[in-house]
C-alpha cells in the first residue's frame, strides 16, 4: 500500500471541497482532494443545481414555444419535444463544468485521489479506488462530504418508480403522471421541469404552505402561478404510501389518492458521512447526524474540520463555497470571512423565487419592528416589455435604522436580483441606501431600488 | 515602532484643552503630517498632525480634557511601512475610498444634520459608518431647530422647561470669553466715553481711490485701516492710554501693536495687526483680511492672538447704533465703532444731512483720567473727519 503525505486533504469534491482545495493551494498548501465520483463537482455539478439548470431552461423555451410565443407574434407548426436530445445537452452541460474543475486542479497542482475515504487515524485515511487502496496523511483534513436525499421508510428508493432528484433529472421518458413530495426547491424545480415537457405534475406537501421558509404573500402568489401553469398543488397532506400506481396521503382524516407513473420524493436532504469511519478519527455527531463543528468549522478533533452540507446551516452550495474558502485560510493561518446570516437562496422556477436574511413574517413573529416596501414588478417597464409582470420585491429593514434586514423576491430573474440586495446587507446598508443608488434603466432591478423607497413609502413608480 | 501623539506645546499660558473631535478613526493608517485631531483651548482651536506614518491607535476618546504633552494616541509605524511596502496602490485605493465610502443614506444624513461620519464608530463591515448609526448619533445630538417646523401651539399650561431648551456644553473658547469680560468687569474701573464722526470724509476718499488702491494692492480699502490709523494716531497723542497696570505697577507700551475684533461661528476672536504705526494702510488691509480668514477657517495660531496693546471693535456691521465695548484686558481702551447713518446735523449753522458713526470708548478708570480719554477719542474723531491729519502729522 503506498503512502503519501499532505498539508491539507478535502474529501469530497463538490463546491465545498473544491474551493477549499483550489483556495488552500493558491495559498502554497500541499492539497490533496478526494472524490468517490469519476467526476469533480459533487452533487451540485453533477446531479444537482447545474443538470437542473440546463433541463429548466430548455423546457422554458418549450414553454415559450406552446404558450407565450404566438402573443408575441411568433408561430411555430406544432412544438415537438426531442427528450434524447435534451438530456444529452444537460449531460454536454454537466461535463463542461465537471471538466473546467479537473483542468483547474492540474492548473493549481491539487492531487485529485479518486475512490471512497475512510479514516484510519485523526490524520490518516484509507482511500479504497480502482487502483487498490491508498494511504494518505495529512496535517490538516476538511470532511466536505455533501449530503444525500432523504429516504421514506415506507417506500424507499428503487431508482424507476420511486426516485430521488439523482434520477429525476434523467427520465428516458416523460412520465405521463409524476407526483412530487415534498414542496421545496428541488420538487418545485423538477415538478416544473416535467410539467412543462408534458407530465400531468401533482405536488404534495406535509405542511400547509409550499417552500415553507418564505413569507405567506410570495408563497400564495407564487402557488397561483405555478397552480396557472398547470402544476396542481396539494398541502397540508401527508403522504402514506405507494401502491399499484397509485400514492396515498391523508389530509385532515381524509384519504387522497394520487395515481402516479412515477414518485419524485424531495423531502430533503441528509448529512452524508456513509463509510468515513468517523469514530476511528474521534470526530463526534450532533443530534441530526450532522458533523458537530465549532464556530470556526472545526470538528472536536483539532486537525479535522467539515464544511457546506454536513455540517449545521442551509445546504446550499454557495455556503459551502463560503466554508471551504474559509476553512483553507484559516489553516493557512488567514483571517477567513463567512456571514451566516446573509446567505441567499433561490428557487429556479418560473418565476424564480430569492430570499436573503429575514423574511417580514418572521421578523413580526420575532416581535421585531420592521418596515417593508413592496413594488410590483407589473409597475416596472423592463418586466412589462419582457412579459415578466409576475411577482413583486420585498424589502425588510428596521423600523428604527432602516437598516435592510431581509429581501424576498418572486418574479422572472430573482436570483440574479437578490444579489445587490445580499451586497448593500453585507455593508451594513439601509432601505434608503437601496433607494439611493442608481440602477440602470430600463431594468427588472429597478423594482429593487423602488422596493427600497417603498420603505419609507417614497417609491415613485409606485402607490 | 510605536511613536507617541501628544498634545503640542501651545504658549505660555495654556495647559490644557479638549480634544473636541478626531479627524481619523481609530486603528486607521495615517500619513505624515495627516491631520488627526482638532483641540480645542481657551482661546484657539487647532489642528494636531501626525509625525509620522502608521497605524493610529487611539488613548482617548473625542471630547476629553487633555493636557499639554498629554499622550492621546500611539503610531504604530511598522503598520505603514507595512502597508507601504506589500500594496502601495491599494493603501492609496483604500484612502480614497474613506471619503467617498460612506453610503447615499449616510453622506445624506450627514449634509442634513451636520454629524460628521468620521467622527462615530460604524457598525457596518470593516468599521463603516450605516444609517443606523448616523441616526443614533443625529438623536444624541440636540436636534437643529428646522425652518420648515410648523409653529407649536401657543402653551397654555406650563410645561416641562426640558421640552422647548436644549443643553449644550460651552465650548472652551466660549467659557474663556466669559470668564474673562466678567473679570475685566470686576477688576477694572471701566467707564464709557462718547463720540460722533461724520464720515464723509472717508467716504469720499474711500469712493475717489478704491481702484487704484484695489489695482495696486490687491485688496479693498475698508473703513478699518482709517480706524487703525487714527488709533495709533491718538495713542502717540495721549501715551496714557498705551499701558497697563501690573500689580502696582504701570506698563507703558512703546509699540502699536492693535487688536482687531472678528466675529467667527464659534465665537469672538482678536486677531492682533503688529507694528501698525509702521505698516501701510494696504498693508494693514492685507493684514487684517489674512487674520479674519485664518480666524473663521479656525487656523488661527495662539501667538496671533497675544500681545495687543488696544482694542478696535465692530458692532457696525450688525447694524449696532451704539453700544459699550468692554475693554480687552489687561489692555486699558477699547474703541467702538458703529454702523453709520445719515443723520442730520448742524454745520455752520445750516442743517445737512451727514453719514454719522457713533464712537465708543471704554477705558479702565484706574490708569486713565476722562481728561486723557476724551482728548484720545477727540483726536479719533478728528483724524477720522480729516485724514489728511494723518498725513501731516497733526
Amino acid at each position: 500500500m503506498s503512502s503519501q503525505s499532505f498539508d491539507l486533504i478535502v474529501i469530497g469534491a463538490g463546491p465545498g471541497g473544491y474551493v477549499c482545495a483550489f483556495r488552500a493551494a493558491q495559498l502554497g498548501l500541499k492539497v490533496a482532494l478526494l472524490e468517490k465520483r469519476a467526476t469533480l463537482g459533487g452533487t451540485c455539478l453533477n446531479v444537482g443545481c447545474i443538470p437542473s439548470k440546463a433541463l429548466l431552461h430548455s423546457s422554458e423555451h418549450v414553454a415559450f414555444a406552446r404558450t407565450h410565443a404566438a402573443a408575441h407574434g411568433i408561430r411555430f407548426g406544432s412544438v415537438e419535444i426531442d427528450l434524447a436530445t435534451m438530456l444529452k445537452r444537460k449531460d454536454e452541460v454537466v461535463a463542461k463544468n465537471t471538466g473546467g474543475l479537473t483542468l483547474l486542479a492540474k492548473g493549481r497542482k491539487v492531487t485529485v485521489v479518486t475512490g471512497e475515504a475512510a479514516f484510519t487515524s485523526p490524520s490518516t485515511l484509507a482511500v479504497k479506488g480502482g487502483q487498490g487502496t491508498t494511504e494518505l496523511t495529512a496535517k490538516n483534513i476538511v470532511i466536505a462530504t455533501g449530503s444525500a436525499p432523504v429516504e421514506l421508510p415506507f417506500m424507499k428508493f428503487d431508482g424507476s418508480t420511486i426516485v430521488s432528484s439523482d434520477h429525476a433529472i434523467a427520465f428516458p421518458t416523460v412520465p405521463k403522471k409524476l407526483v412530487v413530495v415534498g414542496g421545496g426547491a428541488i420538487g418545485l424545480e423538477l415538478g416544473s421541469v416535467w410539467s412543462r415537457l408534458g407530465s400531468e405534475v401533482t405536488v404534495v406537501e406535509f405542511l400547509p404552505k409550499i417552500i415553507a421558509t418564505y413569507d405567506d404573500d410570495i408563497v400564495r402568489n407564487f402557488t397561483r402561478l405555478l397552480q396557472k401553469q398547470g402544476l396542481k398543488i396539494e398541502v397540508g397532506a401527508k403522504v402514506t404510501g405507494f401502491a399499484r400506481g397509485v400514492l396515498t396521503a391523508e389530509r385532515d382524516g381524509t384519504v387522497l389518492e394520487f395515481s402516479a407513473d412515477k414518485v419524485l420524493v424531495s423531502v430533503g436532504r441528509r448529512p452524508y458521512t456513509d463509510g468515513l469511519a468517523l469514530d476511528r478519527a474521534g470526530v463526534q455527531l450532533d443530534d441530526k447526524k450532522r458533523v458537530k463543528v465549532d464556530d470556526h468549522l472545526r470538528t472536536t478533533v483539532k486537525n479535522i474540520w467539515a464544511i457546506g452540507d454536513v455540517v449545521a446551516g442551509p445546504m446550499l452550495a454557495h455556503k459551502a463555497e463560503e466554508d471551504g474558502a474559509a476553512v483553507a485560510e484559516w489553516i493557512a493561518g488567514k483571517a477567513g470571512h463567512i456571514n451566516w446570516d446573509l446567505v441567499p437562496a433561490i428557487v429556479y422556477t418560473h418565476p424564480e423565487v430569492a430570499s436573503v436574511g429575514l423574511g417580514e413574517d418572521a421578523a413580526k413573529a420575532a416581535g421585531r419592528a420592521v418596515n417593508v416596501g413592496k413594488f410590483n414588478f407589473a409597475a416596472n417597464g423592463r418586466a412589462i416589455a419582457a412579459d415578466a409582470t409576475d411577482g413583486f420585491v420585498k424589502i425588510i429593514a428596521d423600523a428604527k435604522t432602516d437598516r435592510i434586514l431581509g429581501a424576498q423576491i418572486l418574479g422572472a430573474n430573482a436570483g440574479e436580483l437578490i444579489s445587490e440586495v445580499v451586497t448593500h446587507m453585507e455593508y451594513g446598508g439601509s432601505a434608503e441606501d437601496l433607494g439611493r443608488t442608481i440602477h440602470a434603466h430600463p431594468t427588472m432591478s429597478e423594482a429593487i431600488k423602488e422596493a427600497g423607497l417603498a420603505v419609507s413609502k417614497s417609491a415613485i413608480h409606485g402607490m | 515602532m510605536a511613536i507617541k501623539v501628544k498634545i503640542p506645546p501651545m504658549g505660555e499660558s495654556i495647559t490644557s484643552g479638549v480634544l473636541s473631535k478626531w479627524h481619523v478613526a481609530d486603528g486607521a493608517v495615517v500619513k505624515k503630517d495627516q491631520p488627526l485631531f482638532e483641540l480645542e483651548t481657551d482661546k484657539i482651536t487647532s489642528e494636531g498632525t501626525a509625525e509620522a506614518a502608521g497605524r493610529i491607535t487611539f488613548k482617548v476618546a473625542a471630547g476629553a480634557d487633555v493636557k499639554i504633552g498629554q499622550v492621546v494616541a500611539t503610531i504604530d509605524e511598522s503598520a505603514a511601512a507595512a502597508v507601504g511596502a506589500a500594496a502601495p496602490s491599494v493603501a492609496s485605493a483604500q484612502e480614497g475610498a474613506q471619503s467617498a465610502g460612506q453610503s447615499p443614506a449616510v453622506r445624506r444624513l450627514a449634509a442634513e444634520t451636520g454629524v460628521d461620519p468620521d467622527s462615530l464608530a460604524g457598525t457596518g463591515k470593516a468599521g463603516r459608518v450605516t444609517k443606523g448609526d448616523m441616526l443614533a448619533a443625529t438623536e444624541a445630538k440636540p436636534a437643529a431647530p428646522s425652518p420648515a417646523a410648523p409653529a407649536p401651539a401657543a402653551a397654555t399650561t406650563p410645561r416641562a422647561p426640558g421640552e422647548r431648551q436644549t443643553r449644550t456644553k460651552m465650548t472652551r473658547l466660549r467659557q474663556t470669553i466669559a470668564s474673562r469680560l466678567v473679570s475685566a468687569q470686576h477688576e477694572a474701573a471701566m467707564l464709557t466715553t462718547f463720540n460722533e464722526a461724520d464720515m464723509s470724509g472717508i467716504m469720499e476718499l474711500r469712493k475717489k481711490y478704491q481702484d487704484d488702491f484695489v489695482k495696486r494692492h490687491g485688496v479693498k480699502l475698508g473703513f478699518m485701516s482709517f480706524f487703525v490709523k487714527a488709533v495709533v494716531n491718538a495713542l502717540r497723542e495721549v501715551p496714557g492710554i498705551n499701558a497697563q497696570i501690573d500689580g502696582d505697577h504701570i506698563i507703558s507700551n512703546h509699540y502699536y501693536d492693535i487688536g482687531v475684533a472678528v466675529s467667527t461661528d464659534k465665537g469672538l476672536m482678536v486677531p492682533v495687526i503688529r507694528d501698525c504705526d509702521k505698516k501701510s494702510m494696504a498693508e494693514i488691509e492685507k493684514d487684517i483680511a489674512d487674520a479674519a480668514k485664518r480666524a473663521r477657517d479656525g487656523k488661527i495660531a495662539l501667538a496671533d492672538l497675544e500681545g495687543g496693546v488696544f482694542t478696535i471693535t465692530n458692532g457696525g456691521i450688525f447694524g449696532s447704533l451704539l453700544a459699550t465695548p468692554i475693554i480687552n484686558a489687561p489692555q486699558s481702551a477699547i474703541l467702538g465703532m458703529h454702523t453709520i447713518k445719515d443723520r442730520p446735523v448742524a454745520l455752520h449753522g445750516q442743517v445737512v444731512i451727514r453719514p454719522m458713526m457713533y464712537l465708543a470708548l471704554s477705558y479702565d478708570h484706574r490708569l486713565v483720567d476722562g481728561k486723557e480719554s476724551v482728548t484720545f477719542l477727540m483726536a479719533v474723531k478728528n483724524a477720522l473727519e480729516d485724514p489728511a491729519r494723518l498725513v501731516v502729522g497733526v
